[in-house]
């Protein structure tokens, strides 16, 4: 099971960083019991938010989905647990911007009572082999990830059955599992490999059926030998299954080599096409996390409702990885870890890791499918506090971005709003990764800024195709007056005519019909002027989508405003 | 127990600090076999430097400790006390501080926003309007008696006319006696005068690499910039791609006719190819970011320094070319970014 050519290329730039993991890796993954209280945001990935199935009051059980749309990038969203629906409103959600969201709240009964289809999956399949999976079809498979709401859950939170309906329309040669946690301090995706080893083998090998993929990368740090030793032994002792390898590589330790560019970079040498996709060189990515999942999803029947979360920094008593329900309070967290260090002093708190985590500053936030991480009393990049000096063009930050960007001329062009320049440096191929934040002798925060142009620029494009909308909603109206008009002028010459008909005994009948023939061809011409152009379509859902978006994004405007990073200003 | 655990950075500050350390060896050097004058200069331009940044600072309105801890005013300082001749007298050091400080960095925004090396700016003034004291009041490094720190200081502090113009004998200080030009510039002038290499090579000019003193300057300021990029605290593109020009040039003139062009090592050896190649040119505010970007300066700097050095009127061509050079750094800029991660294979 291992590949003729384990030859690992390299990527441009990265950074060495002290790496923080064993702290929470010393003991097992613990779970906690089930929460007095659930908050489920409508919205825990990529795409559209989802609407409620519920209403408060309703009695819901353990994997009972209570949210979905008809949109196709979305994810379902399941309840986490048995319960009353007690409230359907805004609530802090763990977000940058720091706003809240709406969520579904659930007082559980503490009986933890699954949905009686999973109840019976999981009593006729707990025991399945895993070498059943090929009665099952791709496209039946594809589907029970989509219905278990599973989304990508490295960080990214982008709708997984997306990515395999994308990947099937190309050739897929390689599945790549994203292993490779880089980022200091996170090891849930390393607890997870180190305890359920076997069931991540599942768990990849219902993805090489789903997708018809023979060759299947498994990527890890090369620096965690724990990790490597379970895996190891999970593939010695898994069945194998003809025409389905696994090749287990050990990547260098180096931020960000599990970004995903970075990753498929350095095992298959290949660069993702900047305006690309992975698929467009024949390779589709996934998290480990992710495979667990749909290991769930398929063979027990369990949508994704829990994830493990790393709890670490110095600021906790006994950092560690907790499986937690999706919308358990993170206090409830901070609580299982022992609490806050009382020898620490401030404790800011950071979900995500130490490179592009991102405060948040109350803990009572819940937890969802892309947090994999909260960081306790570390001091990360976006809560710096030094003041920064002028840029000195010192190109510290060009050596590291992998992105092979000019990070001071971007910041450069964000900060003077030079947006049009700042794209033509590429802007958009930022991947926020913060090597360069971390290497600037003048201590600027140069992700914000990317950060902010990026946003101003999405609003400016947002803001032009609403005005097109306007636009084009007025031109249809002018044109629908125009032809009403034309259409009441047309009858009434008619009428005229038919009129002129009786008056003059004979008329010609075959100017007349001319005469028809000419009007319906101009009739039909305005007619076709008139189409409108897929706009006005828009449902009322869609509608109220957009108006809110915008609302938000203002909301955003305004926070972002008073926060301006500005070092002059 | 908040502290930063991920990296900790460089600040400009450090790297300001570090440079200054750097320089430490070529300046004991200098010392060495030129004397203390360029010490004297070197404080006298500090103080002129950090004093005119605080008042400019303060009148901009700008934090004005937090700026000076920043080092780069005594940096840019220090750097152009080194260019100017070690027996300089003080107001002319005063005027080039002056001008590096307020043309050269402030009037272009401060710290970061200067397109011109404002060292180098400074120095290019005052070589423009006081050519006869650039040129002469340097100390050659064979005579036999150095002058002691109190004579330097007076000479350098009181008024007095260039030797070449006999005023009043009064008006001499004793060292007017043993001023001179630098060996590049009196092989320059020999040269231009039609003799050989070969007639004018006399151990007073000409040590063992280089010309004689200097060429131990050159190699002390070559180790601290070694240094330098042991901490990769510069890039080794542009001291590289300048030396390197440099060496090609002369080296091709040289095999082309050895009686009127100076050996290639001579040239690397003399004057300030090393303090320039290494501490000058890569001044990160005014030379190019990318790295192609910074082969191409290092280039053109190697390039106009030679020229300047071989067929121009002035001594050394360092200022020049590096100013040259600065000019065209935006434009370098933007053309040698590399493709950005995807963009060769990206699809039309
Ligand atoms: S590292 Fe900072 S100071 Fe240096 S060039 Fe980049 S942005 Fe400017
Ligand atoms: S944050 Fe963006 S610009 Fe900075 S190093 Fe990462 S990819 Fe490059």
């Amino acid at each position: 099971m291992t590949r003729l050519n384990d030859k690992l290329w390299d990527f441009y730039g990265g950074l060495r960083l002290p790496g923080h993991k064993e702290e929470s890796l010393t003991r097992p993954i613990q779970s906690l019991p089930v929460p007095a209280r659930l908050t489920i945001p409508l919205q825990q990935h990529i795409g559209v938010e989802t609407e409620p199935l519920v209403k408060v009051g309703d009695k819901v059980l353990k994997g009972q989905q209570i949210a979905t749309t008809q949109a196709s990038v979305a994810a379902p969203i399941h309840a986490s647990s048995s319960g009353t629906v007690t409230a359907i409103e805004n609530h802090p959600v763990p977000h940058p911007s720091g706003l809240s969201a709406p969520c579904i709240v659930i007082d559980t009964d503490g009986h933890d009572q699954w949905h009686d289809k999973i109840k019976q999956i999981r009593d006729t399949h707990e025991t399945a082999a895993i070498t059943d999976i090929h009665t099952i079809t791709p496209a039946a498979l594809r589907e029970t990830i989509r219905d278990a709401g599973i989304v990508g859950l490295g960080g990214a939170a982008f709708p997984t059955h997306v990515k395999l309906d994308n990947a099937v329309e190309h050739e897929i040669q390689t599945l790549i599992i994203n292993a490779a946690e880089c980022e200091p301090y996170i090891t849930c995706d390393n607890a997870l490999m180190r305890e359920r080893a076997p069931q991540i083998i599942d768990g990849i090998r219902i993805l090489q059926h789903a997708l018809q993929v023979k060759h299947c990368l498994l990527c890890v740090e090369d620096e965690v030998k724990d990790t490597h030793t379970a895996l190891e032994q999970a593939l010695a002792s898994a069945q194998p299954v003809p025409g389905a390898e696994i090749s287990l590589l050990k990547t260098p330790t180096r931020y960000p080599a599990g970004g995903e560019k970075q990753l498929i970079k350095t095992v298959t040498g290949k660069e993702v096409p900047a305006n690309g996709l992975p698929s467009d060189i024949g390779v589709l990515c996934h998290n480990v996390g992710t495979a667990y999942a749909i290991y769930r999803a398929v063979c027990l029947g369990e949508p994704l409702i829990s994830r493990i979360v790393t709890v670490t920094g110095q600021g906790i008593t006994r950092p560690g990885n907790i499986e937690a329900l999706i919308g358990t309070p993170l206090t409830e967290l901070i609580d299982a870890c022992g609490g806050f260090n009382p020898q620490t002093t401030a404790s800011p708190l950071t979900i995500g890791g130490p490179m592009m985590g991102f405060p948040i500053s109350r803990s009572e936030i819940p937890v969802t499918k892309s947090s994999n991480c909260l960081l306790v009393g570390v001091q990360t990049l976006n809560t710096q506090q030094h003041k920064p000096y002028p840029c000195i063009r010192c190109g510290a930050c060009v050596d590291v971005c992998p992105a092979q960007l000019l990070p001071q001329q971007l910041y450069w062009h964000s900060k003077a709003r030079e947006f049009d320049k700042a794209q033509d440096y590429n802007l958009f191929d930022c991947i926020e990764c913060g090597c360069c934040a971390a290497v600037c002798p003048s201590h600027i925060p140069l992700v914000q800024y990317y950060r902010f142009a990026k946003d101003e620029i999405w609003a400016t494009e947002k803001d032009r195709q609403k005005s097109e909308r306007a636009r084009k909603r007025f031109e249809f109206r002018q044109a629908r007056i125009e032809r009403q008009k034309r259409e009441l002028e047309e009858r009434r010459k008619r009428k005229k005519a038919a009129l002129d008909r009786k008056t003059h005994a004979q008329p010609d009948p075959k100017k007349a019909a001319i005469q028809q023939a000419i009007e319906r061809v101009q009739r039909k011409k305005a007619e076709q002027q008139v189409v409108p152009k897929n706009t006005e379509a828009l449902t009322a859902a869609q509608q109220r989508q957009i108006e809110e978006a915008e609302k938000r994004r203002q909301k955003l405007k305004r926070a972002t405003s008073t926060t301006n990073p500005d070092p002059e200003s | 127990m908040t502290d930063s655990t991920l990296i900790t950075p460089q600040s400009v500050g450090s790297v300001m600090r570090q440079l200054l350390l750097a320089l430490i060896p070529g300046v004991l050097a200098y010392v060495y076999f030129f004397g203390y004058g360029v010490l004297f200069n070197m404080l006298l331009a500090s103080v002129v430097a950090v004093t005119s940044e605080a008042l400019i600072l303060w009148w901009r309105r700008k934090p004005v400790g937090f700026f000076l801890r920043d080092y780069s005013a005594i940096v840019t300082a220090v750097l152009l006390a080194l260019c100017l001749p070690s027996l300089a007298p003080w107001w002319l050091v005063t005027i080039a501080t002056l001008f590096a400080i307020i043309v050269g960095k402030h009037l272009y925004g401060g710290l970061g926003q200067n397109l011109f090396n404002p060292a180098m700016i400074g120095y290019v003034v005052v070589m423009i309007s006081f050519p006869q004291v650039m040129t002469t009041q340097w100390f050659n490094a064979s005579q036999q008696s150095k002058p002691g720190l109190i004579d330097t200081i007076i000479h350098q502090t009181t008024p007095h006319k260039p030797k070449q113009n006999p005023g009043k004998p009064g008006a001499h200080s004793k060292i007017d006696s043993i001023t001179s030009a630098t060996p590049l510039d009196k092989v320059k002038s020999e040269l231009e005068r039609g003799k050989t290499l070969s007639e004018i090579r006399h151990p007073q000019l000409f040590g063992l690499l280089g010309s004689s003193g200097w060429e131990w300057v050159n190699f002390f300021f070559l180790l601290g910039g070694l240094w330098l990029l042991y901490r990769k605290l510069i890039g080794w593109q542009i001291p590289v791609a300048m030396l390197g020009t440099m060496f090609l040039m002369a080296g091709l003139f040289y095999v082309y006719d050895s009686d009127n062009y100076l050996p290639p090592l001579f040239q690397l050896f003399s004057g300030g190819a090393m303090l320039g190649a290494f501490f000058i040119a890569t001044d990160p505010v005014t030379c190019a970011a990318t790295h192609r970007g910074r082969l191409y300066f290092g280039i053109g700097v190697g390039l106009f320094t030679y020229i300047i050095r071989t067929w121009g009127g002035y001594p050394d061509g360092i200022a020049f070319a590096v100013l040259l050079m600065n000019m065209a750094t935006p434009t370098l800029d933007y053309y040698t970014q590399s493709d950005a991660f995807g963009h060769k294979t990206r699809k039309p």
